[in-house]
């Protein structure tokens, strides 16, 4: 059962790097910082929200 | 990973979540409004503002503030003084029938007019004050805060047990696939699995930042008991200070001890931030990280000199730098927003869980935690 590693692990990593940046910079300083800040965790959210909200364009009813 | 070494994680990851699932719903759900307190408190008409003067209008004496505090409640001592930065026209006061009286009185007066403000409602009035203890000691004191730190250290091996089971739940998927074509429950196992690997690493910060201020009591009774004991040595069996020096000049010593730094909170003799013999001041810097991090100085209560200025402990430096990671509250209202969407994200990996345990049906919980493994995937 072995899994091929950057499949599976380099969007979180990514992901887990940019919250780390996000929850960093903010407190490193104001202004540009509370920007990057901003910016970094909105991607994160932005992709939380893209995957868990999008709907396939072409509606199969799910079988319940 | 072995199908031997999945049913450990499994097991590790059921029940891990499942103890903690109902109280982190709670504190998840309690601690939406908190995020946005101050809004809350202000819309409730609940905080209390300083009339609007001219910029230049001379600050009073701070002890003029506080003799008019003293005046107003016959009686009482005063405990703290402390001044939010964002507010320099406003002092806050906390007075009580003993320098550790529990049922210590919150008040506001004026840094310009030395006059009482209207009594602020405390903990912001019911509904923040009630949403505030369900998330912080469930009512039950130091006990309840302890028991809540415990459930977060269980969210911790939830967390941990959740990452190393999601590479063989997912291995065949793209990243962030959610089945939709699928039964509702491969679709909310998908959900699952997608939001609680993008929120994990907030998740795990947020949740180590919250079991850290469970601690908050203990480590300030450490400090109490070690540092700040060896600096009162000294004083030991000296007869208690009968006339105290004077606030202002406290506090003006304070500021030219640590130049660039301003005060944020003053404790008076026998309170359990100061000693009976000191006044305690706790100077603060001006960038985000030094703002919440203040340094004590010790301030003979008799003679007005400075007894020591020391930093804070390792450890309460770190308690102080981890409440803001946990609270979210420093990078002004994109954070908040940012702050309460991943609250609102971690509520959906904790629903879709607790649905994927319900709904595990007979034939599901037969099978054992790799076959469903290689199933999902």
């Amino acid at each position: 059962m072995t899994q091929p590693f950057g499949p599976i692990w380099t969007a979180p990593i990514l992901l887990g790097a940019l919250t780390i940046v996000g929850l960093v910079s903010a407190l490193v300083g104001d202004g540009v910082w509370d920007a990057l800040s901003a910016l970094a965790l909105g991607i994160v959210v932005a992709v939380g929200a893209w995957c868990g909200l999008r709907r396939p364009k072409k509606r199969h009813r799910a079988r319940r | 990973m072995t199908p031997l070494n999945i049913r450990r994680w499994s097991w590790i990851h059921k029940w891990s979540s499942l103890v903690s699932t109902a109280f982190m719903l709670l504190l998840c759900i309690t601690g939406l409004p908190l995020i946005y307190s101050h809004e809350i408190v202000h819309a409730l008409g609940n905080d209390v503002e300083a009339p609007v003067m001219p910029a230049d209008t001379p600050r009073a004496s701070v002890d003029q503030v506080i003799a008019t505090t003293l005046a107003a409640y016959p009686g009482k001592v005063m405990m703290y003084l402390s001044q939010d930065k964002d507010e320099p026209n406003v002092w806050a006061l906390t007075v009580g029938d003993s320098p550790t009286d529990d049922n210590y009185k919150p008040l506001l007066a004026d840094a310009r007019t030395a006059t009482m403000l209207p009594e602020p409602p405390l903990e912001g009035g019911k509904f923040m004050s009630f949403m505030f203890h369900l998330h912080v000691d469930l009512y039950a004191g130091l006990w309840g805060k302890l028991f809540l730190g415990f459930m977060g250290l269980l969210l911790l091996v939830a967390l941990v047990s959740g990452v190393v089971l999601y590479a063989p739940f997912t291995r065949k998927l793209a990243f962030g696939t959610v089945r939709h074509e699928r039964s509702r429950r491969v679709r909310w196992l998908d959900l699952h699995n997608v939001l609680g690997i993008v929120t994990l690493v907030w998740a795990l910060v947020v949740g180590a930042t919250g079991i850290i201020n469970t601690w908050a009591d203990l480590l300030l009774k450490v400090w109490q008991n070690t540092e700040l004991a060896e600096m009162t040595k000294p004083y030991a069996g000296l007869p208690p200070v009968t006339k105290l020096a004077s606030m202002q000049a406290a506090i003006d010593t304070a500021r030219r001890a640590a130049p660039g730094m301003d005060v944020g909170f003053a404790a008076f003799p026998g309170t359990p931030f100061a000693t009976p013999h000191h006044y305690g001041v706790f100077m603060h810097g001006t960038s985000p990280l030094t703002s919440r991090v203040p340094k004590p100085i010790l301030i003979d209560a008799q003679t007005g000199a400075v007894t020591s200025s020391a930093d804070l402990p390792w450890y309460l430096t770190a308690l102080l730098v981890s409440q803001p990671l946990h609270f979210g509250d420093y990078g002004g209202q994109p954070l908040k927003l940012l702050w309460a969407l991943l609250d609102l994200a971690t509520i959906v990996v904790l629903v879709t869980g607790l649905y994927l345990w319900i709904k595990r049906g007979k034939a599901q919980a037969a099978k054992p935690a790799e076959q469903r493994a290689t199933e999902a995937a």
